[in-house]
């Protein structure tokens, strides 16, 4: 699936430094990152992250108080929009409303005088990529949301840039759609053979899209993988909780491959920590095994069992923690259980400031706590 | 469907109401009278009378032409530009635009006079330095000057609803397809703020055109518009089938500027005011 074999090995895009204030609101603190060519890279994080001011910086509508970018080795902090090589695609799209399909697509190439051959040659290319041949005439208040993204798509992609920007592409599309438009976007950027920068707060459109993914959080990259390394190896609790489910519990590395939780030693695959180094350990759901009591490494009473579809969700009771645990077969509540976790499954990561932030299943997500408080006003953009 | 539509009538029964006695009854007087002598008998004198008032329709389709064009050129780049303003200084120098509507058109006529005058402020003025007084009113400069100082807010309002409302990322997608500040404005901007420029046009020509007052204050009875003349033939000589036959043709040829006008429009007038 990965296209790792056409990324090449020069960066196109480089941040060094940045830092973003709007007011005395730290936006982006001192960000760096690279981004080679030809790579599908995700800005992942949620709303407030500075995934939004981060593409707008490569964009050319945000300048940067501090730091430099960087294209293909130039520095383009003054250069303006218009004459940088890349292309966006808008959240909500922002078509034209005074023009047709074919008038928004043939836009950018209007402005640049090509000549009315050319463009209907190369839009007409356009509406083949997006599927959309027969639309030319077409209001676009009279297209669906679904074909205004086409169009939106097809008139960034006209300009042949080097680097697409894509802000929440997806976000205004129901779900099945939102399927089938990620595997689109993801054969085109092939197709095209240029570099996509993808903005998403949807953690499983990022894993399914992306050759790199780039976790963000209060303005800093918490940390950047590729989507295998960010799910099994998190770097830290907040990538750890952010992507996918997780069990985060407190640990204490007893010495090399070996740790302690909940008053057990288990067996690890991790090294390097001090001796008796407290850390956070990531156990997903789906590493945790129900066996019986005499078998299980910890001993707890199932406490919620919730159909998933696929699997079960069921959840248990050891001690103080509640575990999660995803399994096709079924427990009933009130069944005492033990629980066996194999070496491989378990992944240690050093204390960071958001140790302790993200526990067990027993509460509510922040973001149910947000959207009951009326102090705090829930917006669905970052500016 | 049917009780909606009962509703529907029950609704509107009050505006058909005023519409029918104020707008359409008035018409037909206006019509009537138009195309009957003193007598009461049809005619078409009055009419073929207008002839003689060719000249005035022609000085006042010119005069608001240009006061309309002059508006048009201070209005739009002042709505353009108020509009990339903080939300607080919009809200204030759109105060100070209607602030001057809040004083009656007259007043504010006058208050021109009182500055336009031989012995007004800017001759007493001039006077300070040993200049001689420049005649002022009784120009045509004084007319247009009158029109469109008290119609550049109707002007400025519609152009500055549509350009407020435009969304700021067309702008931007505008500027990331290529576009520089010009051309963002000739490929997005003039196109999406015609519907204002349409309306405030609308807004400014129909009562320059047929303004009597400011002509009179302001032209120092030297200049007749063809409101003046409508006025006249209908406060002073009485001559109701000619007032009335004058009313009819200015009404036309509004209708037919604002034909010709709309047609520029696209028929797109939404974000306007006029429709």
């Amino acid at each position: 699936m990965s296209n790792e074999a056409n990324i090449a090995e020069k960066n196109i895009i480089q941040l060094k430094d940045i830092t973003v204030k709007f007011d005395d609101d730290v936006i982006l603190d001192n960000l760096s990152l690279s981004i080679k060519d030809r790579e599908f890279v995700t800005l992942l994080g949620q709303s407030g992250c500075g995934k939004t001011t981060t593409l707008r910086i490569i964009a050319g509508f945000i300048n940067p108080q501090s730091g430099d970018v960087y294209f293909e080795s130039n520095r383009v902090n003054d250069l303006p929009p218009h004459k940088r090589p890349v292309n966006t695609i808008f959240q909500r799209y922002a078509l034209f409303p005074n023009y047709n399909v074919y008038d928004n697509i043939a836009f950018g190439l209007r402005v640049d005088k090509v000549p009315e051959k050319e463009i209907k040659e190369r839009v007409d290319e356009m509406l083949r990529l997006v599927n959309l041949q027969g639309f030319e005439k077409r209001d676009i208040s009279r297209l669906s949301g679904g074909q205004q993204q086409r169009v939106a798509i097809a008139r960034a992609a006209i300009k042949r840039p080097k680097v697409l920007l894509l802000d929440e592409p997806l976000a205004a599309l129901d779900l099945k759609l939102r399927k089938d438009m990620q595997n689109e976007l993801k054969a085109m950027q092939r197709k095209l053979g240029i570099t996509f920068v993808y903005v998403t707060h949807d953690q499983e459109e990022a894993l399914s899209m992306s050759d790199t993914v780039v976790v963000m959080h209060e303005g800093k990259i918490q940390q950047i993988g590729t989507p295998i390394d960010i799910y099994n190896e998190p770097e830290n609790a907040f990538v750890a909780d952010f992507i996918g489910e997780s069990n985060i519990l407190d640990g204490i590395m007893r010495e090399d491959y070996r740790v302690c939780l909940d008053g057990v030693d288990f067996k690890c695959l991790d090294k390097g920590f001090g001796k008796n180094e407290p850390v956070d350990v990531v156990i997903r759901p789906e590493d945790v095994d129900i066996v019986p009591v005499e078998k299980g490494m910890l001993t707890g009473e199932v406490t919620q069992v919730t159909f998933r579809g696929v699997h079960y969700e069921i959840i248990i009771d050891v001690e103080n923690f509640k575990w999660m645990v995803q399994t096709t077969d079924e427990s009933k509540v009130g069944d005492v259980v033990g629980l066996f976790i194999e070496p491989d499954a378990i992944h240690i990561m050093k204390k960071s400031k958001y140790s302790g932030k993200f526990g067990d299943y027993s509460s509510y997500s922040d973001e149910m706590d947000d959207i009951s408080n009326p102090d705090i006003e829930l917006g669905e953009d970052e500016e | 469907m049917k009780k909606k539509s009962l509703i529907n009538t029950i609704v509107n029964a009050p505006y058909a109401i005023w519409a029918t006695i104020f707008i359409i009854v008035p018409l037909v007087i206006v019509c009537y009278y138009a195309f009957t002598d003193k007598a009461g008998h049809f005619t078409f004198d009055n009419i073929k009378q207008l002839t003689e008032y060719s000249g005035v329709f022609g000085i006042s389709l010119l005069y608001s032409a240009i006061a309309t064009v002059i508006t048009l050129l201070l209005a739009y780049p002042f709505a353009y530009f108020l509009s990339k303003r903080s939300e607080n200084s919009q809200r204030m120098q759109m105060l100070l635009v209607m602030l001057p509507m809040w004083m009656n058109l007259l007043i504010r006529t006058y208050s021109w006079m009182n500055i336009l005058e031989k012995n007004g402020i800017i001759n007493n003025f001039l006077g300070l330095f040993g200049l001689d007084p420049v005649t002022m009113i009784g120009t045509p400069g004084a007319v247009i000057l009158g029109m469109v100082y008290n119609y550049l807010p109707y002007m400025i309002l519609p152009i500055y609803t549509v350009m407020s409302k435009m969304d700021n990322t067309l702008i931007e997608a505008a500027r990331d397809l290529g576009c520089n500040g010009f051309n963002t404005w000739k490929r997005l901007i003039l196109p999406l703020s015609i519907p204002g420029v349409v309306s405030g046009i609308a807004m400014v020509f129909v009562p320059s055109v047929s303004t009597f007052y400011i002509s009179q204050k302001l032209g120092g009875g030297t200049i007749m518009l063809i409101g003046d003349t409508i006025e006249r033939q209908m406060q002073v000589q009485y001559n109701y089938n000619l007032g009335a036959a004058l009313s009819l043709v200015l009404m036309v040829l509004i209708l037919v500027s604002m034909m010709i006008m709309s047609k520029f429009s696209d028929d797109d007038m939404e974000g306007g005011l006029v429709a």
